[in-house]
């Protein structure tokens, strides 16, 4: 048994305090730099979270997330430009299309596995791209610039501050509403499924359901944080689902660590903030981090997650085998 | 109808350097179950290393074998120090490890040879045309790409159907295990495989060189068509990745050639200007997925796996 | 593409801590002793000769100047746009918010530029382009706070199609690459020519270098002429393509953008006697031109600028000129503005005024190429095709 006071629950708590905090500091330095960085932080960890469901969970690996990224943006865009600004449109709207099209997606999808899962889910994420690309009235290539963010009454999301707490509530529903879903009879399905499906087909669930409605939750929470970054950024284009955006997002869930309620979390942070910070004190540092992360690959599979939770593991009986089951 | 012809040309000579890209992937994946990110990053190599070496030489064809040579020592060494460790895993791990090669490859290669490109320049008795039929000029060099891939499939297949070593790749593909227990260096034909792959890539990456430019992640792009071209053929089948090559090379050339003209029926003009480029490249994609539906192994499946 | 962490795994809790309170220590409240001006062009890709080509002039304009503004010195932030909208609009966020600088110069593309524009516009930084020119920014899209040194996209097609009417061309086949200043300039070949565009085609952009399946559609039309619009190192993908696919004497040439002295060097004899317009020239005769093509050519062995340096060299003057006006308090900006509507600084290119959308007014002089005594290609001015030309769009700006 861990006890509750360790390494990995430390570490946790305290990021949650920095970024329950954050805005207070930023309000009180006056470095809005600051909060725009974290703000993005915040949305691409909702992403990164609503792919850990089934990537980490459900053993689909999808390599065309970042489509519904593009298609909650694009469903803002599209509408902010024939000037429908109201979220309570725009945002209904936006799920409702992610889900429709992880729908259809999935459909075709999970007939395969493997590597022709990746690759049929690479191949639709970038059908996606292009139709996107060939919006001519919506910019095409070129991007869409929204000039309204989405009107809530009482809500102002150009304030800063505000829509960084929206973001920020809409994360820790989505981790909640993770967590809940995996330890609830379908996240055992979906995570059996994932181990052996034909034992689980066997017991008689119908595995194919399951892991569709799975794809379906992790496709409209994704739309969910197009929707956000839509309103971030003021902009939306195709790259925003070019398939190596849907590699960040991998690589986002792995470095937190697969199957962990709070990795995609700190696979986000860590990534983007060392992005931002050794960027500026050298030109060529990528050319360690391609390899650094072939090295994580092999020696740290858990992510920085799984290694946290070593170090809260005292060396005793048992303790090695409750890390092994954890990590599944 | 000189036009037909025309495109029809194109497009073979676009499925030939697809089928350079796609032999090496699919020998890689059948043989050694990798999943290969960093292929394109070969493939942008043999380009870099090509447009340094006819430089530095002042010579075509001195460079040019130079530069394929240059290749396949560099793939060899990646095998050797990195992929090896990868072997058994689950595709996951090679898709993110592999990943992880490109990212160090782009900062690799901008670190050697700058941020702005290259470019690789043709000797001018390949720069001319050549009347292929009365009345239908053809670039004389597309016309050497068309010829040279061909031999090269040829010599493929010679390898692979014909020799010793072929038949140990072919066996690997259906049956590794069984091939490793008969004694046979697994390692080494794994590192020859590989660097078989990478040199042909590097040579897909420096023939296309005088046609597009040389810069970095020009890999990524047509990584993707590659994987397309591998999914359709049948995954570690050779004669596959040919015929899906053509198959492809054709479809998105004639696609973005007449498509317009098509769409042009249907919508305004400028509609059809805009959206037929997004949509002829889709097609590749809508074709692999029809594929994956109907015959998930491919159109020419490789072994009983 | 991403960027991934440096560091041991281990140590990223706490380095990642301290990387975000060491990001919010440093770009503190900065005192107002220097003019800071954020420069994005392109630096990566085939593209990036385009993006030095300006950083050089700019640079060359501050030697100029003595590297002071009003009593200031200049400090300056080059970032790399990538040629993608996306990037050019991140880094135009990190000049602004990050950075704090009082203005922004450059953009070569208009895709970029218009990624871009909302940012700098919102936060009422002055934004000078020094090449795009997309029609929405000479229109409804003008803003107080964004001038051009440079001109509007379908100016200088708009001048070659009066070219060809003049030269008898009847029929026409127009290529140019799919995006914002793609579009515009095959709309401004078509919008003074008086002959039959019997085709068009639009190329995926950047990513489509290979022209084959363009040139056999044109070859096949049978045109008088073929106008295209390809800059940087696409101009010399076309005209190589043009040139392997025996065109070269068949079916004549009419070019914006697509021959300058960054791809003439590569361009070389495919490029003789195709003719291209420009609003400035290498040999317009003026002193400050001359001064300025005299000492890049020294300062940088041999290389010669082109327009894209030109119109930096004048964005710099330009924004000197706003500083000296208000003796270096960059918070004054209405008084700023003003001064910069005057033009009132030598450009290069003769004296020009502004539009009411800070678009310039000016001359436009038809180039071709030929070899000089040396036996280097050079771009030769031949006639001045329009004097004082405006773009067709600023009705359709608001501002007064």
């Amino acid at each position: 048994m861990t006890p509750m006071v360790n390494a990995r629950n430390l570490v946790v708590a305290a990021l949650l305090a920095f970024l329950l905090l954050l805005p207070v500091y930023t309000g009180v330095t006056g470095n809005p730099f600051l909060l725009t960085l974290f703000t993005r932080i915040v949305i691409l960890a909702l992403a990164a979270t609503s792919l850990n469901l089934i990537l980490g969970y459900g053993g689909m690996v999808s390599f065309g997330h970042a489509a519904y990224l593009g298609i909650g943006g694009y469903a803002i865009g599209i509408l902010a430009s024939e000037g429908i600004t109201s979220g309570f449109v725009q945002w209904p709207v936006a799920l409702i299309v992610s889900a429709l099209v992880a729908l259809i997606i999935g459909l075709f999808c999970l007939r395969t596995r493997g590597v022709y899962f990746i690759m049929i889910t690479l191949a639709f994420a970038q059908m996606v791209y292009y139709v996107a690309a060939g919006l001519a009235r919506y910019g095409g290539d070129d991007g869409l610039t929204i000039y309204r963010r989405s009107q809530f009454d009482g809500l102002n999301l150009s304030n800063k501050p505000t829509f960084y707490y929206l973001c920020l509530a809409l994360l820790l529903g989505t981790i909640f509403l993770v967590w809940r879903l995996v330890n609830s009879r379908f996240g055992l399905v979906i995570q059996g499924a994932r181990s052996n499906e034909r034992r689980m087909q066997s017991i008689g669930f119908p595995t194919f359901r399951y892991r569709l409605t799975c794809f379906v939750i992790a496709g409209t929470l994704c739309g969910l944080a197009g929707a956000l970054l839509a309103n971030h950024t003021d902009f939306v284009s195709p790259a925003m689902m070019y398939w190596t955006r849907s590699g960040d997002l991998i690589v986002m869930v792995v470095l937190g660590g697969m199957s962990s309620t709070f990795g995609p979390l700190i696979g986000a942070v860590a990534l983007l903030v060392l992005e931002e910070a050794l960027s500026g004190l050298t030109e060529y540092w990528q050319i360690i981090l391609g390899p650094l992360l072939l090295l994580v690959v092999l020696f740290a599979r858990g992510g920085i997650d799984g290694l946290l939770e070593a170090a809260s593991l005292r060396p005793r009986l048992g303790g090695g085998a409750d890390a092994k089951v954890r990590r599944g | 109808m000189i036009y037909f012809i025309e495109q029809c040309l194109n497009g073979v000579q676009l499925g030939m350097l697809l089928f350079l890209l796609a032999a090496g992937l699919t020998l890689i994946f059948g043989i050694m179950d990798l999943v290969n990110l960093a292929h394109g990053s070969l493939y942008m190599l043999g380009a870099y290393f090509a447009a340094t070496l006819v430089a530095w030489t002042d010579s075509f064809l001195l460079g040019v074998p130079l530069a394929l040579l240059a290749t396949l020592v560099v793939g060899m060494a990646v095998e050797v120090v990195a992929m090896r460790r990868l072997y058994g895993r689950d595709h996951l791990d090679h898709v993110l490890g592999t990943f992880g090669l490109i990212l160090f490859f782009n900062e690799l290669v901008r670190l050697i040879w700058g941020p702005a490109g290259m470019t690789l320049f043709l000797p001018s008795w390949l720069n001319a045309a050549v009347p292929v039929l009365p009345g239908l000029y053809y670039p004389l060099y597309r016309v050497v790409i068309i010829v040279v891939t061909i031999l090269v499939a040829l010599f493929l297949y010679g390898l692979v159907m014909r020799t010793r070593l072929g038949m140990l790749i072919r066996a690997g593909a259906s049956n590794r295990e069984m091939v490793g227990a008969l004694g046979i260096n697994i390692k080494l034909l794994y590192t020859f495989v590989f660097g078989l792959g990478a040199a042909l890539a590097g040579f897909a990456g420096l023939m296309q060189a005088p046609i597009l430019t040389v810069q970095i992640g020009m890999g990524e792009n047509i990584l993707i068509v590659a994987f397309v071209v591998i999914v359709i053929g049948g995954i570690g089948s050779i004669r596959g990745a040919f015929v899906a090559s053509l198959f492809v090379g054709m479809v998105d050339t004639i696609g973005r050639a007449f498509f317009p003209d098509l769409l042009r029926l249907v919508l305004s003009k400028e509609a059809a200007a805009t959206a037929a480029p997004a949509l002829s490249s889709m097609m590749i994609y809508l074709l692999m997925a029809a594929v994956l539906v109907l015959r998930p192994e491919g159109l020419f499946p490789a072994a009983n796996r | 593409m991403t960027h991934l962490p440096i560091v041991s795994t281990r140590h990223l809790m706490p380095l990642a801590v301290a990387g975000a309170l060491a990001l919010a220590a440093s770009p503190a409240a900065a005192q107002q002793k220097t003019v800071k001006i954020g420069f994005i062009s392109t630096f990566s890709g085939p593209t990036a000769v385009i993006g030095n080509d300006m950083r050089n002039s700019f640079e060359l304009a501050l030697d100029h100047l003595g590297r002071k503004m009003g009593g200031l010195p200049v400090e300056v932030i080059y970032e790399d746009d990538q040629q993608k909208p996306e990037a050019g609009k991140q880094k135009t966020d990190k000049l602004i918010e990050s950075d704090k600088v009082d203005f922004i110069v450059g953009y070569i593309w208009s895709n970029v530029l218009l990624a871009s524009l909302k940012s700098a516009v919102d936060s009422k930084t002055f934004l000078i382009t020094s090449n795009a020119g997309p029609s929405q920014l000479a229109g409804e899209l003008c803003s107080p706070y964004v001038f051009s040194t440079s001109w509007q996209n379908d100016q200088t097609p708009q001048v070659m199609g009066l070219y060809m009417n003049q030269k008898g061309v009847k029929t026409a086949f127009l290529i140019g690459p799919n995006y914002a200043a793609g579009k515009d300039m095959l709309a401004g070949v078509a919008s003074t020519f008086k002959g039959q565009v019997v085709g068009q085609e639009l190329t995926k952009w950047p990513d489509q270098l290979d022209f084959s399946a363009e040139l056999s559609k044109a070859r096949a039309a049978r045109p008088d002429a073929i106008f295209v619009f390809y800059p940087g190192a696409a101009g010399v993908q076309f005209l190589t393509q043009y040139g392997q696919a025996g065109l070269k004497g068949q079916i004549p040439l009419y070019t914006a953008f697509t021959i300058d002295e960054t791809t003439l060097p590569r361009q070389k004899d495919l490029a003789l006697g195709v003719p291209g317009a420009q609003e400035w020239v290498n040999d317009l005769p003026n002193e400050e031109n001359k001064r300025f093509v005299a000492d890049y050519i020294k300062k940088h062995s041999g290389a010669r600028p082109s327009f894209y340096g030109a119109q930096t060299y004048d964005a710099a003057n330009l924004v000197n000129s706003a500083v000296v006006a208000v003796k270096g308090d960059t918070s004054k900006k209405d008084e700023m503005r003003a001064e910069m509507e005057k033009a009132n600084f030598k450009s290069v290119r003769g004296n020009f005024k502004y539009g009411k959308n800070h678009m310039p007014i000016q001359n436009f002089y038809l180039q071709d190429v030929v070899k000089d005594a040396d036996g280097n290609f050079v771009l030769k001015t031949v006639a001045t095709i329009v004097e004082n030309d405006q773009d067709r769009f600023h009705d359709k700006c608001p501002m007064k």
